[in-house]
């Protein structure tokens, strides 16, 4: 079963992404199953980054870190990234005289062929199509589509540089292991952050207000560029700002959404509190990295789980859901806006770096969801109206203001079911803190199980969340080959902790892209579970399969 | 017809006998009621702060958020349901302090509000630390040896930054003070009225202080030049002018192009995005669909 790793590494500005894209596209073209991430450095021009394409001929929709096929575009690139490649990999580069390494002079070829060094990584990409030996219609035809909107001259060019750089390659070490064909799949390919606005706009979201900031800044893009989706967008002027304007929005009857990372979430605390105290449903995405403070803006962790939880002073009902993969993210955003809308309550969805810019296949991708409520009563229906009518269930019926003669008050301030300042401590605080309380009964109710993945016969179980879930999974099918009764149980719908029964007589490992295993903190308080061992992942990097096999082999 | 009972609230309120704020409660009923508005028609937006308790007593939609943020939960509402008459109603610590930079960006921004500055000088709910508005030298709570830092400057800040409905009222003098409110809610873009509001507990100075000192400005005042209303609003002299200090040529309004594109309705009673334009943006994606 073909299963290729290609990574294609050099300095921001050198046109890795072009690479990346055009190759994957024509690997798409073909047929296979492609994942792709990317790992980059905080800055415009220069360092070290790279793009990862994994091929195979079945869904494998995980990181992998070593390398088949490794592409470096200059030095530097080539001395960081060297030790990636396999014993039987191929390296690309412009110099090299062993027999692994095939050398193409990308910038003289530019050159000579368009004038302008600018080309050099179209010369590499022809060159690594040759080495996969994709016949040069499919890379054309990519090519020709990606550069159509910037004019002919510009496509020309491109496709000049890349049939230089394929003809350029002229004997390839270790063909058949390289070569792909064309085969008779299809895949939809794509990732987490690109359908969560769409998702968004599916369940309602009509606001989105966020402040700048690498994971996320590319959910509130999303919407401004496609101003048919009619949802409002605004950079606010700080993140407290954009929390404030979005449960303004809410308050007002329009479904909401933020977006941000862990430092820019830290600013919106106050305003996540201020969510469940007037209970207006709000949804709040944290793309997370590591921390603290600044941390590495660019790169991946799951160090928020604990923050996310407890944000927010006093107590209140939330709910915190950290999607696995794009599909799940879809199902996950749909869900968010439901359970804030259903529950009147703010609600975060955890994602992370990693999962926000990698790439994934689908046999099928499933866009059609739950059905939609709005949650917001008929006035017609209710005489007297109290914003916080106390009920069975905690959840009071919802009017927005201006929708009829009937006033909606919301209050910051503990407040009596019309909405107004109390200090009733002994019949109208005991009542409204029952209130939340009830909903988050309801809530927790309401939050699924987690997956779990071979568990029946499984004597050591691996416990993760969120994005690690493609890397568990992997890990435990090679690790079931080899002969080992390991499984997973993974954590979707993390807060409230659902009703949850861990049998005892297994061994748990938790898996988590963090130094202190934050989840297995909240596992082992909530349910007393006893973890037998950590997988732990600090470095910014992604969990994959191998690292949690090594992890695991260190320390039995 | 709307009556100034309809604005009447049972709520009990919660400021001292004789404060100055029940001359802007009152100026403010007034001015709804002259201008026609029906209580479900408006919505109160405070943050926190004696004034910020202001919309409670006010039988209106209310929106009574955290301090220092009611500006950005107004411009929320507004957006969410332009319909609305959203109106801030904010103590100048909320507004100018914990806020400001809130108050900065709306000023550029433009929204379709009125924002109603109670400025005592002074922090009250916390019981008398000194604000933005607290003259340089004056003696508090907690700067025991005087403030040290300048007074904040909010009405020249407002022309400066292009607000283009720039008042001073006197919460003694509310007839003045309810023709200010009317001319700002009618106003279409940001509105802002600061209020002289002399704190009667913890304020350094006595009311008598103050209404010495106001004046109406004169009949002959340009109110649309903009550099004479700065140095209207930056003059330092013994007097100090109320009424509208510049009213400029309307700008762009905040989400006015989103405006033009969906209608004014509120958001929540746009219909549902239709799944087939999902499915349209994933298709390039969806080869195998
Ligand atoms: C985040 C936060 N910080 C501090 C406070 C305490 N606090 C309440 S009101 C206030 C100052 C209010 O001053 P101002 O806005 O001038 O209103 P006033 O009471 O004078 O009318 C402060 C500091 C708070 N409620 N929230």
């Amino acid at each position: 079963m073909l299963d290729l790793n290609i990574v294609i590494a050099g300095a921001a500005g050198e046109g890795i992404q072009t690479i990346g894209d055009v190759l994957t596209r024509s690997i798409l073209e073909l047929g296979y199953s492609v994942f792709t991430w990317t790992e980059y450095e905080s800055r415009i021009r220069g360092g070290k980054s790279s793009y990862r394409i994994r091929v195979s001929e079945k869904m494998s929709n995980a990181p992998r870190h070593d390398a088949d096929l490794l592409l470096v575009l200059n030095e530097q690139a080539r001395e960081h990234y060297a030790g990636l490649l396999n014993k039987t990999g191929v390296t690309l580069a412009e110099t090299g005289e062993d027999l692994q390494t095939v050398a193409v002079p990308f910038r003289s070829i530019a050159v000579e062929q368009c004038k302008s060094k600018l080309y050099a990584n179209l010369v590499a990409a022809g060159a690594l199509c040759m080495i996969l030996q994709i016949e040069f219609s499919v890379l054309k035809q990519v090519l020709t589509r990606r550069f159509a909107a910037k004019g002919e001259e510009v496509v020309r060019l491109n496709l000049v540089a890349a049939r230089a750089g394929y003809a350029a390659v002229q004997s390839v070490p270790h063909t058949q292991q390289l070569a792909l064909e064309t085969r008779d799949r299809a895949y939809s390919f794509l990732s987490a952050h690109a359908v969560i606005p769409l998702a968004a706009a599916y369940a309602g979201c009509r606001f989105i207000t966020a402040y700048p900031m690498s994971p996320a800044t590319g959910i509130i893009t999303a919407f401004a560029r496609d101003e048919e989706l009619g949802v409002f967008v605004e950079q606010a002027e700080d993140e407290i700002a954009a929390i404030n304007m979005a449960i303004g929005a809410s308050y007002a009857g329009a479904r909401a959404m933020i977006a941000t990372s862990g430092g820019g979430f830290a600013l919106m605390v106050e305003g996540v509190s201020l969510a469940g105290m007037t209970e207006t449903p709000l949804v709040i995405l944290i793309g997370q990295r590591p921390g603290p403070a600044t941390g590495l803006p660019t790169r991946t962790a799951q160090e928020d789980l604990l923050f996310a939880i407890h944000a927010g002073h006093g107590e209140f009902p939330k709910a915190v859901l950290a999607p696995s993969d794009p599909q799940d993210a879809f199902a996950k955003t749909v869900r968010a806006f439901q359970l804030a809308a259903k529950y009147q309550i703010p609600v975060i969805l955890l994602t992370d770096q990693y999962l926000a810019d990698s790439y994934f296949s689908y046999d099928k991708f499933e866009s059609e969801n739950q059905p939609l409520t709005a949650h917001i009563a008929d006035p017609q229906a209710i005489s007297d109206y109290k914003r916080y009518r106390l009920t069975a269930d905690g959840v009071s019926p919802r009017l927005y203001p201006g929708q009829s003669k009937h006033l909606v008050c919301a209050d910051s301030d503990e407040h009596d079911e019309g909405g107004h300042i109390t200090e009733d401590l002994a019949h109208m605080r005991p009542a409204m803190v029952q209130k939340r309380l009830t909903k988050r009964k309801q809530l927790q109710q309401a939050i699924a199980l987690p997956a779990e993945i071979h568990l029946l016969d499984a004597e050591t179980v691996l416990i993760g969340w969120g994005s690690t879930r493609g890397a568990i999974e992997e890990a435990v099918s090679q690790l079931r080959a080899k002969g080992t009764a390991m499984g997973a149980i993974h954590f979707t719908e993390i807060w409230p902790l659902p009703d949850y029964v861990f049998a005892g007589d297994k061994q748990y490992i938790s898996v988590e892209g963090n130094a202190t295993g934050q989840l297995s903190y909240l596992l082992a308080a909530e349910y007393g579970i006893h973890f037998s061992g950590t997988v732990r992942r600090s470095d910014g990097l992604p969990i994959t399969a191998d690292y949690i096999k090594k992890e695991i082999d260190d320390r039995v | 017809m709307i009556e100034f009972n309809d604005y009447k609230s049972e709520i009990e309120n919660q400021w001292c006998p004789g404060c100055p704020n029940f001359g802007i409660l009152t100026a403010l009923k007034r001015a709804l009621v002259s201008l026609g508005k029906e209580p479900h028609q408006v919505c109160l937006v405070s943050g926190i702060g004696q004034a910020a308790k202001l919309p409670h007593y006010l039988r209106c939609n209310l929106f009574n958020g955290l301090h220092g943020r009611a500006i950005p939960a107004a411009i929320g509402i507004h957006v969410a349901n332009p319909t609305l008459t959203t109106i801030v109603t904010t103590g100048e610590g909320d507004c100018y302090g914990e806020g400001g930079n809130h108050f900065l960006h709306a000023l550029r921004r433009n929204p379709d509000i009125t924002v109603i500055v109670h400025n005592n000088e002074i922090y009250a709910l916390t019981k008398g630390q000194g604000s933005p508005t607290t003259p340089r030298g004056e003696k508090t709570r907690l700067q025991f040896t005087g403030v040290e830092a300048a007074q904040a400057q909010m009405l020249s800040t407002a022309i400066i930054y292009e607000c283009a409905f720039v008042a001073r009222g006197f919460a003694g003098n509310m007839n003045h003070l309810s023709e200010l409110f009317v001319s700002a809610i009618a106003h279409r873009g940001l509105s802002l009225v600061e209020v002289i509001q002399p704190c009667i507990i913890y304020g350094t100075r006595l009311v008598s202080w103050y209404r010495e000192r106001v004046e109406l400005l004169p009949a002959d005042y340009d109110r649309r030049d903009r550099t004479a209303a700065l140095e209207t609003a930056l003059a330092q002299g013994n007097r100090i002018p109320i009424g509208v200090l510049y009213e400029g040529p309307p700008r762009p309004l905040f989400a006015e192009r989103y405006r033009k594109r969906m209608g004014e309705q509120p958001l929540a009673e746009l219909p549902l995005i239709r799944q087939k334009t999902i499915a349209a943006r994933l298709a390039p994606w969806n080869r195998n669909q």
